[in-house]
């Protein structure tokens, strides 16, 4: 297929319909705005439904209802919007209903502003709703990842019965490239003999129950065993990264999203002064890539690793868990939405390497 | 080859959708190609800029924070961006509307009185086409007939009358430059 100039948020709504996505619940909220548009033109074409729903909370609980029944379906928002979420997403996690949410981050916190931002990793990663449960997060660095996410985004919450966070900056949705969308015209759908699409009384099929409510402990006990063994197959199968140049670099820089690309750039600043530095950029932010970035910062030629973020200090985390003191984790960034230049990020590295 | 260009002006003067045609005409010519919009609060008439990379190569960075070329199609645009140009670069001034000029001795300064010119053709809102067409007269990174489908594409065969005009207006102002 030819390539189109898409601006990202179209292209990520364009991207799921192709991967069967067929419903979508959702409420306004800039940066993000262009994916409910793009949704409401496109999914009554394809026989979907798109429905703006009265707040955050019911879309969520749409999305609950939709993927219960066995259907592809997403929601988007951002970062105030997601926080908004957070009760329905825990609840799909215990009930192991699949779904994805797109969270094209602004800065923060409470309503902040609406340029790009990563303050959200700690949310996305961590937790965001209460209990104990993973999202498998995933976060794009330019529009054609983005689009081949989607379709992997569906297929890991079908294959784990979980919701899939897409964690991308506004950068992401407001920036236009050139994409190759995959048309899927042969996808078949997997089973999902668990969904509840209605009982017959005397019928063959048992009656389908989806609930996050346990009320004895030995139950909910059981529930915590199933979700953690299944998470300890996503963290053993799931892990996605790039590295870029780190073979024989003297430092790695590490960052997620756009930032990474603006590293990228730095590095090529640094190359053409003599100063070989790498990338490491983890793509599932949970699973975390973390021996792929241990191996990338624990080698020999490198001296020191730079963690680069919009945000104060979140992924840097879980890079020194990773790197577990072998090397030292500088840390570059600010709260907010301020993206570091490629040039303010070289004389970072240039500063270290002065010592 | 690499053109990192910023594009800024008033909201209203089809700065982005200059960028667009950028975008879009690199894209058809096989290279590599970002746009990144300014967006926010400071569209509801105030400044817009984008960033247009093209590239032989995979682009890095999509985000231009030292321009190859800077367009400037308001005074506000010259002085913020001025600083940011990289030497060697050039620098297109609106001169219909920006009445200061050029402080910077390594850029090359070009200026198009691109409100002018569109007069001339009859029709204002092609201001925009003529500042592009000057800078493609000196960038010549894309064709002319090139910005000319990307636009067609945009507009629409039911909106294809207005592709002479714009055609003259890409020729006016790559002429300005000469």
């Amino acid at each position: 297929m030819a390539k189109k100039l898409m601006k990202g948020c179209e292209a990520i709504a364009e991207a799921a319909i192709q991967a069967g996505c067929r419903y979508f619940f959702g409420y306004p909220i800039t940066p993000q705005n262009d994916i409910p548009e793009y949704m409401s033109l496109r999914l009554p074409q394809v026989g979907g439904c798109f429905l703006q729903a009265e707040s955050e909370l019911a879309a969520i609980n749409m999305v609950y209802g939709a993927g219960g029944a066995g259907a592809r379906v997403m929601t988007s928002s951002s970062s105030p919007g997601i926080s908004l979420k957070q009760e329905g997403i825990s609840t799909c996690a215990a009930a192991e209903i699949p779904c994805v949410v797109v969270n094209m981050m602004r800065g923060g916190p409470g309503l902040g502003n609406i340029q790009a931002s990563q303050g959200d990793y700690f949310q996305a990663v961590k937790g965001g709703g209460h209990g104990d449960y993973h999202l498998i997060v995933y976060a794009p660095s330019s529009i054609q990842e983005a689009c081949d996410m989607m379709q992997k985004a569906f297929d890991v919450a079908d294959q784990y019965r979980t919701p899939v966070m897409i964690l991308a900056d506004g950068l992401i949705g407001q920036m236009m490239e050139p994409v190759e969308l995959k048309t899927n015209p042969d996808l078949v759908l997997p089973e999902k003999p668990w969904a509840a699409t209605g009982y017959t009384p005397g019928g063959k099929k048992p009656r389908s129950v989806l609930n996050s409510l346990y009320i004895e402990t030995e139950d909910l006990d059981q529930l915590l065993e199933r979700l953690f063994a299944r998470y300890a197959v996503i963290e053993a199968n799931e892990q996605m990264w790039e590295t870029y140049n780190t073979e024989g670099a003297e430092y790695i820089l590490c960052a997620y999203g756009t930032v990474a690309r603006v590293c990228k750039a730095a590095i090529r600043i640094l190359g053409e002064q003599g100063v070989k530095a790498g990338l490491v950029r983890p793509i599932s932010l949970w699973p975390f890539p973390s021996k792929a970035v241990h191996d990338a910062i624990v080698q020999d030629s490198v001296k020191e690793a730079l963690t680069v973020e919009v945000s104060s200090g979140q992924m840097v985390e879980d890079i020194r868990l990773a790197v577990n003191g072998e090397r030292p984790v500088q840390f570059m960034g600010k709260a907010g939405s301020y993206i570091p230049t490629a040039e303010e990020i070289a004389e970072r590295i240039l500063q270290m390497r002065r010592g | 080859m690499v053109e990192r260009n910023l594009f800024a002006g008033f909201g209203g003067q089809g700065v982005l959708l200059m960028g667009q045609l950028l975008a879009q005409a690199g894209m058809m010519e096989g290279k590599n190609t970002t746009w990144v919009p300014s967006y926010g609060p400071e569209m509801r008439g105030g400044t817009a800029n984008c960033s247009v990379t093209l590239s032989d190569q995979e682009i890095d960075s999509p985000l231009v924070t030292v321009p190859t070329a800077l367009v400037a199609m308001n005074r506000p645009s010259l002085e913020k961006f001025e600083k940011t140009v990289a030497p060697g670069g050039s620098i297109f001034v609106n001169s219909s509307i920006v009445d200061i000029k050029v402080q910077r001795t390594d850029v090359n300064a070009y200026y198009v009185p691109c409100n002018e010119i569109a007069a001339e053709l009859g029709n204002d809102k092609v201001s925009n086409m003529i500042m592009l067409g000057a800078y493609l007269g000196k960038s010549k990174c894309v064709e002319i007939d090139t910005i000319l489908e990307a636009l067609l594409e945009k507009l629409g065969q039911k909106k294809a009358k207005l592709i002479p005009l714009n055609r003259e207006a890409l020729l006016k102002g790559a002429e300005c430059v000469k």
